[in-house]
């Protein structure tokens, strides 16, 4: 069965045909030429595939495209222009460099839109499994276990881990 | 993979009645990361989704009214909507903590409250159609039963099946004594979710009485006292991100005189459904919680556990698990303090 949806991806709105088996990911890699998101393992265990959707991380690789129809993507390619600081660059991707939060680069795309996730995540003071006590409400302050427990659903087989937790406690402004 | 039709439902019935009529064929899917895994595997090979999250069922709210007090938590509300509540975080730690230790923060902002309930098992034979699984396809045996084994239950499993129940947040509901509201095709009805789920006996492929087409459309937690002083401990094989060896969640009230007034437990990682250890809850009510009286209540209700070599260190893990819950429920002023 095909169907036909609409998406804004960075930005664009962009209509397409697809097959109602097609996920969210081969959608936007495949069909939409859109090959920031990442196709690691497909089963959500590697994180490669995150993108925001509709505002929050999400993975594309256990989404159904149709199941999204309307819906905003934002890959690692148009997080620069959420940053509305005029930069080429978002500040998770400037701080990534600077601290040499990857090595080959394929995690990365997913990497940087998972931490803008949390970022917005600790910013509403949702807690995570490293957090102390549940009842506070102010921001979460990133320490490094705060970082690496929701960063987890992230792989970066080349290790890169310090360099990763460096580069979002820095965007956090820590 | 089958061609697949795709529904996107606009009300309840609507969606009950689609699922009901086609129902070898038909399936419900909400956040889909259980769901769309599966269809790539061949796990599941449904011919009709209907997509319920456009379903007004995403409610999180309090009620005072005949069912009681508690609050109403819509089907469709994300694990991470949840765990961030604060009135879930202040009157039901265990359910935030049970949450918070499960999946990852691109999951949790995925999964619903319903679909986290009705995940299927991570057995790896049941995920690999490639070899025999009674839950998969009735009838062709268990490779559990002599292979890899490791996550196998403990309690209550058969030969036909030795599976565990994989969600974190069923435990800690089942533990609090919530209550599902549920719809199918012949109107709405409202169950105890620990009486869902079932134990795999005369019917592996079964996880729980719900009939083809039903739906759960909220969950209810009564509002008690204990309830505020739960927690959710969980013991895995890496710091976050995996699945449960075993798990506690377990809710104590004390009375002045320290000893127990009201206790609930409830274990995940052990048996084909959240394992509710009534008989351990009621061996130490009315007694001072003691280690001594902990072990001593651990000991009846694992008097019918089962292990091979593969599980056997899951009881000493889920003796001190517990014990260790529990005496820091007891020992912290603020319980949910440190407990993770």
């Amino acid at each position: 069965m095909d169907a036909e949806i609409t998406l804004t991806v960075d930005g664009k709105t962009r209509s397409v045909t697809v097959d109602t088996r097609t996920t969210l990911l081969d959608a936007l890699r495949e069909r939409l030429d859109v090959v920031s998101p990442k196709k690691g393992c497909d089963h959500g265990q590697c994180g490669s595939c995150t993108v925001l959707l509709d505002g929050r991380r999400h993975l594309t690789c256990l989404a159904l495209a149709v199941a999204h129809d309307g819906a905003e993507v934002v890959t690692a390619d148009g997080l620069a222009a959420l940053a509305d600081d005029g930069g080429d660059l978002h500040p998770v991707q400037e701080a990534f460099l600077r601290h040499d939060g990857y090595q080959c680069g394929y995690c990365t795309p997913g990497q940087v839109c998972s931490a803008v996730g949390v970022l917005a995540e600790a910013e509403q003071g949702w807690p995570s499994h490293a957090t102390e006590g549940l009842d506070g409400e102010d921001p979460v302050d990133l320490t490094d276990d705060e970082v690496r427990e929701r960063m987890s659903g992230n792989l970066c087989r080349c290790g890169a881990y310090a360099g990763i937790v460096a580069a979002v406690r820095e965007a956090a402004g820590r | 993979m089958r061609e697949l039709e795709y529904v996107r439902a606009t009300d309840v019935l609507g969606a009950v009645r689609a699922v009901a009529g086609r129902p070898q064929d038909a399936v419900f899917l909400a956040g889909g990361t259980n769901l769309v895994d599966h269809l790539k595997l061949g796990v599941a090979s449904p011919g009709l989704v209907v997509d319920v999250t456009g379903l007004p069922l995403d409610e999180l709210e309090e009620f005072d009214d005949a069912r009681g007090t508690g609050l109403s938590i819509g089907a469709n509300v994300r694990n991470s909507d949840l765990a961030a509540h604060p009135l879930v975080r202040r009157s039901f730690p265990a359910v935030a903590r049970a949450l918070l230790a499960g999946a990852s923060g691109q999951i949790r902002n995925q999964a619903t409250t319903g679909g986290n309930l009705l995940q299927r098992t991570r057995c790896v034979y049941f995920q690999d159609v490639s070899t025999p699984c009674n839950k998969r396809e009735p009838g062709t045996g268990c490779s559990a039963l002599d292979g890899y084994g490791r996550y196998n239950a403990v309690l209550g499993w058969t030969n036909d099946c030795v599976t565990t129940h994989p969600s974190d947040l069923a435990v800690a509901l089942v533990a609090l004594d919530a209550t599902v509201v549920v719809v199918g095709p012949g109107g709405e009805r409202r169950l105890p979710l620990h009486e869902m789920y079932r134990l795999p006996h005369g019917a592996p492929g079964q996880d729980t009485v719900l009939e083809p087409g039903a739906l759960i459309t909220s969950v209810e937690l009564p509002r008690e006292p204990v309830a505020a002083r739960s927690t959710y401990r969980k013991v895995r094989d890496r710091a976050s991100y995996a699945f449960a060896l075993v798990s506690v969640a377990a809710a104590l009230e004390v009375d002045a005189e320290k000893r127990v007034h009201d206790l609930r437990v409830a274990w995940g990682g052990v048996a084909h459904r959240p394992w509710r250890a009534e008989r351990l809850e009621r061996a130490l009510v009315g007694r001072p919680l003691t280690e001594d009286a902990i072990a001593a209540a651990l000991d009846e209700e694992l008097q019918d556990a089962r292990t091979t070599d593969q599980t056997a260190y899951k009881i000493p893990m889920l003796r001190g698990a517990t014990t260790a819950t529990l005496l820091d429920l007891l020992a912290t002023g603020r319980p949910e303090e440190g407990t993770r």
